[in-house]
This record gives structure tokens, C-alpha cells and sequence, in this order.
């Protein structure tokens, strides 16, 4: 039950929200229901939950069944740390129609949570598709100049993947002995091998387009530009990992064959993919477009690493699901903060923040660091993993990602060199209070990347299980 | 049975009711009463309680199926004419003249559900036609109206002849008139007058594909639906389509057969002409309710996948696929209605004027793109897997899921309209009733969306 609870808590609060008008009132519902939520998905994470099963449709036989194990605790808390730190964050920003914002943002949470749980084929594809429609009218409405164009390619780039996906999900169904949507079923269909690439095939087009891979990426840097930072937050750090997740849950176990038979390809076009991103961030002067740039680098390493099919890469991966997310999260934190109140993305007009604001340079070095994947932070944990991973699968596949790392150290560098440091240029001058309760999120989450960097013990304990189903030798 | 004489009836009372009173709104309540009579009536029969005894030498057959699908069709109009009561009263002179019609081409619809004869066939399709002229040219001073009427009039004789045609020689080939599967002989495997059954059949399946509007049979539909009064273009596209669709997949699940390997290629080419036709052509309208005939176009094509197979998917799917489709149309139509004029420019802005009016009409776009949640999803899930179970090529499936992605795209400019335009919609003031009836056919699609158990548990009693 406490699977079901964790999905409702949101979809309730985001019904009432429509219905309360008080932007002060709006903030505090929404708060107050993804601290709920993150409550609940630390209780789900460290004790455990039962499954939650019902009958959904008979006719088809597809059930409504929730399901956690370590990989969808670990994007389950993911999700719901993301979405107070996000709310708390932007409660300062001034937005039209609050409450119909946050009540998207909640609805949202609700889809994403729902993909992350669901333990029945359809329902996937449900909860997939629910999590995209709140997304596109939040980018649309509330986004920038672009807006309507650009969340419109990403919203048909991303309707025509999972349409792929849902063929697939048929194709598999129609095969399973049992005429079901089972997670345990579609183990179990009876595919021949060619079949097998087949649904593979109609699978990763989905996951491809929603990571992104190399060369389906090409809605993704304008979407993240272009959607109110709120929602970039929610795109990037958490959405994206739908994508990983997808591979992990549904292409490795069940099409285990056809994926090491395609993991060259597709690490191909992945490291082609964090070459690519790296370049472009490196001379990219709008501080969005540079942090978006840096995430799809990040991505494709971690789809390189789980092509790589060994235990090691997997283990980094879902390490690094959750610390890219919090890594992330707080690089957008902070050019919001930058954004909101000196009206300026471009690097070029900024300086000398570690002067104005000492707390918040501090926190940019820090979440910096942590962007390179310094040592003591999380992310080291992770991309040590994955490296190691593609030195053993290919030692020259290793190398040219590991160009990346280099490239990475430059673009964030310079970053905090134009922002940082320097003489305090006017635009930066204009930031003159500091906005209280971003800074404690970015305090928050940068005690988090700290002690998953120092001690990532619990986050293997948490994973182990998965781990395990995947590599039973 | 019950249907079938219920109806008749129930229209010649509506036709005299102008006579009694000359009030719309008594009309409209006379007509509202008659079609729940009709349900009643029907579900008397359906449950089994009550069927009016009459022989009719087997030439009709009264199917759970059959039955049901009259339930979802009464209901169906029913809505609909709770709905636009009002903007039919504003039409021609007698409002009481086009309920009686409505009646009568519901009597043409239980013929349809329930033949077992192609001359029973032949006429359920006649009585369905020939009120549907007349309701196209029922705005007398509008030439457009005129036009449209005489153009579906002229082809739609033209194309009953062809299925006269296509009955005669399936009369040839089997010697009776009945519906029978098609005999196979014990040892060569051969079907008796294949070639003169195949002609028959190919004559039938084109005229039926004039009826459901199938390109490349299809040129009557944009100027028909866009020529009529929008109200009545509201009920040609949902509940008289829904009824012919019903007819054509009855009749090939038994006969397809016939056709051997012909049949997939035929309707192969078919269908990928209708999705080409209507998602491609619908993309370039400038008028929401030529759009609108083109995605009925288009949609008909996903329709079709039911026609491949005998399957359970395809008969439950079909049955989905028509409420879905005639709910959130019937909608829309009812948006329409109330626009000054039919430009996606007229809805700019619709958003901020009347927030509900927005959030439903986005609610019926969303469901006729199949975006989950709403009925228009498990239609179009219904349908995949029907195609997919049938064995069909996964290329076909693919092709038509590249298509319903092109649908998203002229669907979702009207919302983009809506929601992100800025502008002054030119829409008539609604009041709250109105917006609350809509309301009800968006909660409907929602219902489906979610439960669509809930409609089709009615096939298995």
C-alpha cells in the first residue's frame, strides 16, 4: 500500500492545487506534498515495501502492479528529493497562474514515480506517456521566447519514440504464453532470436530518443534552454534517467542477446555523443545551454557504461543515476539563482560572484567539482565504475570517453572562472539579497553529494538486488 | 427486432408532432424521451426479458453483439441530441422533421447490426443513406448546403449501384442471398465460383468504402462534412459512420476468407491510402472543420486494422474505437458549433476567455491523438494489437504509428492555439449548462480512458 500511497499523495495534491488561487497557499500545498512523498520514498527505500497488484484490465489481462527494487528505489528517491528541492528552490520565482504550474510540476512527479514503479508492461507505457503531457504544457505556457516550437519537437521526438515503444510492448505480449503484461511474463515470452532484435529494436528507439543518444539528441539542448528552469530541473536531472532506467528494466533482461550483439553500435554512437556535447559546451556562453550540453556528455557516458554489459559499468551506472541528478540539480539551482536576479544567462556578463555572494561561489566551486567528477564526490564513485567498465570492454572505447573527462574540466572551469571570479561586473552587482531558501537546498544537496562521495556504501547495499537479478552467474 | 420497430415507429410519431405543437424545445424533449424509449426497448432485448415475436426467415440475426452495438448507438445519439437540441432547432423550419429522421436512420442501424441477408444488408443501408441527403442539404438558403447534398446524393446512388452489383454476384456465385461462410471443397481446397464470389465481394468492399469514407473512396467526404450544417456533420461522422463500420467488419469476418491472399493486399492498399489521404491531407487545412473531416478520414484508416482478422481484439477493439471516436467528435462538433468562424485563429487565446471550454476540447484532441488516459488510447491500442495478432507485417504497424504521430501534429495546433496564441476567441458566450454537458462527454472519454473494461463487460453476459 505504501507504493500506492506514494503515487496519490502528489496526484491528490495536484487535483486540490487547481482549485486553490492563493499563489502563498499553492507553495506551501505543493511543498508540504512532495516532502510527504519524500518521506515515504525514504521509508520505502531503507525498509522495503510489498508489491502492490490489482486487476486492471481483465479483458486484456494487464494488472496494475507496483514493484521496487534497489533500481527503482534509487530513482524513486531521486525523484522525490528532486521535487521539494526544486519547489523550495524556485518558490521565490514569480510565475503567472502558480498553482496551475506547481499542480503540473505535481502531476508530473505522479508520471515519473509511476514509470519508476510499474511492474506491468502497459502500465509503463501508461505512466511513460503520462509523464511527457504535464511536461509539455509546463514547457509550452511557461518557457521562454521559443517555447511552442520547441517543446513541440521534443513532445512529437519523444510521442513517436514511445509509439515505438508501445508496437514493441504488443509485439512482446503477443508472444508471452500467457497472453500478459508481466514484467515476469515478458521475461518469458517465447521470441526467436531474430524477434528478439526485432523488440529490441522498437524498445531502444524509445530509451534512445529519451536519453538522449547520439544522433537522437537534437530536441533536447533547445528543450532545456527553452523551458522555465523548474522544469529544466525536472527534464534533466530526473526524466532523462526514464530513458536509463528503461534499459535497465526492460532491455537488458529480456532481450539479453540482442543487446550485447548491438552494445559496440551503441557505444559507438554514445561516445561519438559525449565528444560531440563536450565540444559544443565548451563554446557555449549561455550558462543553460553550456549545463545541458555537459548533462547529454554525462548521459552518454552512462549509456556507453551500461552497453558495456559488465557488472562493473552497471553498478557505476546506477550509482551515477542518482548522483548526476543531485550533481545536476544544483548547477541549475544556481543559474537560476544567477538568472532570476540579474536577468542574464551569458557567462560573458558575469564576475565576481565568489565576492558578491560568498555562500553561493562556494557552492558553484563545490557542485563544480563534483560536475568533473572530483574524488570525494559523488560523482567520482560512479564514473571510477564506469570507466573501469569500458577499459574492459574496449581499452580504446575507454580512451576516447575519457577525453571527455579532460573536456569537462575545461567547460566547467571556465565556467566558474567567468562566474566566479574576477571584478564584480554589473549585472552580478544587482545581486544584492541573497535568495534564502535556494541557498539551503544548495546546501542540502551538496551534504548529500558529500557523504554518497565519502560513503557510498548505502547506495550499493541499496542496488545490490538488481544488480544480482541482472549478473546471476 | 424490438429496435427496428421501435424506431420506425418513434419517427413516423416524431414526423406528426409538429402538428401538435410548434414549440422546438417540446420537440426536442419528445425526441430525447423517444430515444430512451429506445434504449429501453432494446436492452428488453439484449437482457433477454422481451423480443416482439415476428418470423423473419432467418434473414435477420440478433447477436449480443449486434444488440450492444444498437445500446452504444442510441446512447451515442442520444448525447448527442442533448447536446445540440438547440442548434438544431436553429435549422430549417421544423426541427421535429430531422428528429424523425434521426429515427429513421436508427431503424436503418439495427437493420445493419443484425442482417443476416445482403438484401437486408442492401436495405439498412438505404435507410441509413437517404435521411443523411436530405440532413446535408437541410439548410435550404446555404448553397454550400445545397451543393454538398446533391454531390453525396449523385455519389452515393452511384456507389449503391455498385453494391447492387456486388450482391448480384454474389447471388450468382452461392445462390442465395443469405450470409454464409464461404464453402470450401473437402478436397481441392477450393472455394466454389471463387472468381464470381471475389468480384462480388470487391464491388461490395468498394462501395463500403464510399459508405466509411476509405480512400480512395473518399473525395465526397471533406466538401460533404464541411457543406452540411456543422450540427449534422457532427452525427455523419460519429454515429452513421460508427454504424457502416460496424456493417463492413461484420460482414467480412465471415466473408474475407473468400478472398485468399487478395484480401490483405486489397485492404493493405486500402488502408495505407486512407491514413496517407487524411493524416497528410488534414496537416494543411486552414479550417478546423475541414481538418476534422480529414481526421475522420484518418481515422477510419486506423479503424480498419479491425478488418484483417476474426479476433477478439478486433471485434472488442472496434467497438471501443467507435465510442471513443464518436464521443470525443460529438464533442468537438459541439465546440465548433458555437465558433463565430472555423480558422484555428479563431481559437486563439480560448484559454484565457473560457479556461473549461479549453481544458475539455484539449481533453477530446488528446483522445482522438490516443495520448493515454483517454478513451482515444486503448481504441488505438485495441486496433495494433489486433493488426500485430493477426500476423500482419510489423512494417504495417509501423507505418500507421508514423501516421498517428503526423496526427499529433495538426490536433495539437489547435491546442497550441488555445493555450499558447494570444487573441480574442471568436466564440459565442456559452452558458454554464452548455460548458457542464460538455463536461459530461470529456468525463466519458476519461472513463475510457481508464476503464474501458467497464463498456465492453456488456459483450460477455
Amino acid at each position: 500500500m505504501v507504493l500506492l500511497s506514494i503515487l496519490s499523495v502528489p496526484f491528490i495534491a495536484a487535483i486540490i492545487l487547481l482549485f486553490v488561487k492563493q499563489d502563498e497557499k499553492a507553495n506551501y500545498i505543493a511543498i508540504a506534498a512532495s516532502g510527504i512523498a519524500l518521506a515515504l520514498s525514504l521509508n520505502i527505500a531503507f525498509n522495503g515495501a510489498d508489491n502492490f497488484d490489482a486487476m486492471w484490465l481483465s479483458s486484456l489481462n494487464a494488472r496494475f502492479t507496483l514493484t521496487a527494487d534497489g533500481l527503482s528505489k534509487i530513482l524513486l528517491l531521486l525523484t522525490c528529493l528532486s521535487f521539494p528541492a526544486i519547489l523550495i528552490a524556485t518558490s521565490k520565482n514569480q510565475v503567472k497562474h502558480k498553482n496551475q504550474f506547481l499542480s503540473l510540476m505535481l502531476f508530473a512527479q505522479t508520471g515519473l514515480l509511476g514509470v519508476f514503479l510499474a511492474g506491468d508492461a502497459l502500465l509503463f507505457y501508461f505512466f511513460w506517456e503520462l509523464a511527457l503531457i504535464p511536461v509539455y504544457f509546463l514547457c509550452s505556457i511557461w518557457g521562454g521566447e521559443k517555447r511552442v516550437a520547441v517543446t513541440f519537437k521534443f513532445f512529437i521526438y519523444t510521442f513517436l519514440g514511445s509509439l515505438f515503444m508501445l508496437i514493441g510492448i504488443i509485439y512482446v505480449y503477443t508472444h508471452t504464453t500467457d497472453q500478459s503484461f508481466a514484467y515476469a511474463s515478458f521475461k518469458a515470452a517465447t521470441l526467436t532470436a531474430g524477434q528478439k532484435v526485432t523488440a529490441f529494436a522498437l524498445f531502444f528507439t524509445a530509451f534512445a530518443i529519451k536519453m538522449p543518444i547520439f544522433p537522437l539528441h537534437t530536441w533536447q539542448p533547445d528543450a532545456y534552454e527553452q523551458s522555465p528552469t523548474a522544469v529544466t530541473m525536472v527534464l534533466s536531472a530526473v526524466m532523462v534517467k526514464m530513458g536509463l532506467y528503461g534499459v535497465i528494466r526492460w532491455l537488458m533482461p529480456l532481450f539479453p542477446d540482442a543487446f550485447s550483439a548491438h552494445s559496440n553500435f551503441v557505444m559507438l554512437l554514445s561516445i561519438i555523443g559525449i565528444l560531440y556535447a563536450s565540444f559544443i559546451a565548451i563554446r557555449q556562453d549561455d550558462m543553460k545551454r553550456l549545463i545541458a550540453y555537459s548533462s547529454i556528455a554525462h548521459i552518454g557516458l552512462m549509456s556507453a557504461a551500461l552497453f558495456s554489459n559488465t557488472e562493473i559499468g552497471v553498478q557505476g551506472v546506477l550509482i551515477q543515476l542518482f548522483s548526476h541528478g543531485i550533481n545536476v540539480l544544483g548547477l541549475w539551482i544556481i543559474a537560476d539563482v544567477i538568472e532570476q536576479q540579474t536577468g542574464t544567462r551569458s557567462l560573458q556578463a558575469m564576475g565576481g560572484l565568489a565576492k558578491q555572494n560568498p555562500t553561493l561561489g562556494i557552492l558553484l566551486v563545490g557542485f563544480s567539482f563534483a560536475n568533473i567528477a572530483l574524488p570525494l564526490t559523488n560523482a567520482f564513485v560512479g564514473e571510477f565504475l564506469m570507466f573501469n567498465a569500458l577499459f574492459q570492454f574496449n581499452p580504446w572505447m575507454a580512451a576516447a570517453a575519457g577525453v571527455s573527462v579532460v573536456l569537462a574540466a575545461i567547460y566547467t572551469l571556465n565556467m566558474v572562472q567567468k562566474c566566479a571570479y574576477g571584478e564584480v561586473s554589473e549585472s552580478i552587482q544587482k545581486m544584492q539579497t541573497p535568495n534564502l531558501p535556494a541557498q539551503f537546498v544548495l546546501i542540502v544537496l551538496f551534504l548529500v553529494v558529500l557523504i554518497t562521495g565519502v560513503y557510498p556504501a548505502p547506495l550499493f547495499d541499496l542496488t545490490a538486488d538488481t544488480l544480482q537479478q541482472l549478473f546471476i552467474k | 427486432m424490438n429496435a427496428i420497430i421501435a424506431s420506425a415507429l418513434l419517427g413516423v410519431l416524431m414526423m406528426f408532432s409538429s402538428w401538435i405543437t410548434d414549440n422546438e424545445k417540446t420537440h426536442t424533449r419528445i425526441a430525447l424521451v423517444g430515444l430512451l424509449t429506445l434504449i429501453v426497448v432494446n436492452c428488453l432485448q439484449l437482457n433477454g426479458l422481451y423480443t416482439i415475436p415476428l418470423d423473419t426467415k432467418g434473414m435477420l440475426s440478433f447477436t449480443q453483439f449486434g444488440l450492444f452495438v444498437n445500446t452504444i448507438l442510441f446512447i451515442l445519439t442520444f448525447l448527442y441530441v442533448w447536446l445540440n437540441g438547440a442548434e438544431i432547432a436553429k435549422i430549417g423550419n421544423h426541427a421535429a422533421d430531422f428528429y424523425a429522421l434521426f429515427f429513421f436512420i436508427l431503424c436503418g442501424a439495427s437493420i445493419l447490426t443484425s442482417f443476416n441477408n445482403l438484401l437486408m444488408l442492401f436495405i439498412g443501408i438505404e435507410i441509413l443513406s437517404i435521411p443523411l441527403y436530405i440532413l446535408t442539404g437541410a439548410d435550404k438558403k446555404n448553397l454550400n448546403s445545397n451543393e454538398a447534398a446533391l454531390k453525396y446524393f449523385l455519389m452515393g446512388s452511384f456507389s449503391t449501384g455498385i453494391f447492387l452489383l456486388g450482391i448480384a454476384f454474389m447471388y450468382g456465385a452461392t445462390g442465395t442471398f443469405q450470409i454464409t461462410t464461404p464453402v470450401v471443397h473437402p478436397t481441392t481446397g477450393m472455394i466454389r465460383e471463387q472468381l464470381m464470389l471475389s468480384a462480388g465481394l470487391i464491388l461490395i468492399f468498394a462501395s463500403f468504402n464510399f459508405k466509411v469514407s476509405a480512400a480512395p473512396f473518399h473525395f465526397w467526404t471533406p466538401d460533404v462534412y464541411d457543406g452540411a450544417p456543422t450540427v449534422f456533420t457532427s452525427f455523419m461522422a460519429t454515429i452513421v459512420k460508427a454504424t457502416a463500420m460496424i456493417a463492413f467488419v461484420v460482414l467480412f469476418h465471415s466473408q474475407f476468407k473468400a478472398l485468399g491472399y487478395a484480401w490483405n493486399i486489397l485492404l493493405t492498399f486500402v488502408l495505407l491510402a486512407t491514413l496517407f489521404v487524411g493524416n497528410i491531407t488534414a496537416v494543411f487545412q486552414r479550417s478546423v472543420k475541414r481538418m476534422l473531416a480529414y481526421s475522420s478520414i484518418a481515422q477510419v484508416g486506423f479503424m480498419l486494422f479491425a478488418l484483417y482478422g476474426a479476433t477478439s481484439f478486433a471485434t472488442e477493439g472496434i467497438l471501443l474505437y467507435i465510442m471513443a471516436y464518436s464521443v470525443a467528435s460529438i464533442g468537438l462538433f459541439g465546440v465548433l458549433i458555437k465558433m463565430k468562424e472555423y480558422s484555428f485563429e479563431a481559437f486563439n487565446g480560448l484559454a484565457k476567455k473560457e479556461p473549461m471550454v479549453a481544458a475539455i476540447t484539449t481533453i477530446f484532441l488528446l483522445s482522438l491523438a490516443g495520448i493515454p488516459l483517454t478513451g482515444g488510447f486503448f481504441a488505438k491500442y485495441y486496433m495494433l494489437n489486433a493488426a500485430v495478432q493477426s500476423g500482419l507485417g510489423l512494417w504495417l504497424v509501423l507505418v500507421a504509428i508514423l501516421f498517428a504521430a503526423v496526427s499529433v501534429y495538426y490536433y495539437f495546433k489547435l491546442i497550441q492555439a488555445m493555450y499558447f496564441a494570444e487573441g480574442d476567441p471568436a466564440i459565442e458566450p456559452l452558458d454554464k449548462g452548455y460548458q457542464y454537458k460538455l463536461l459530461v462527454f470529456a468525463v466519458l472519454i476519461l472513463a475510457l480512458g481508464i476503464l474501458p473494461n467497464v463498456f465492453l463487460s456488456y459483450l460477455y453476459f
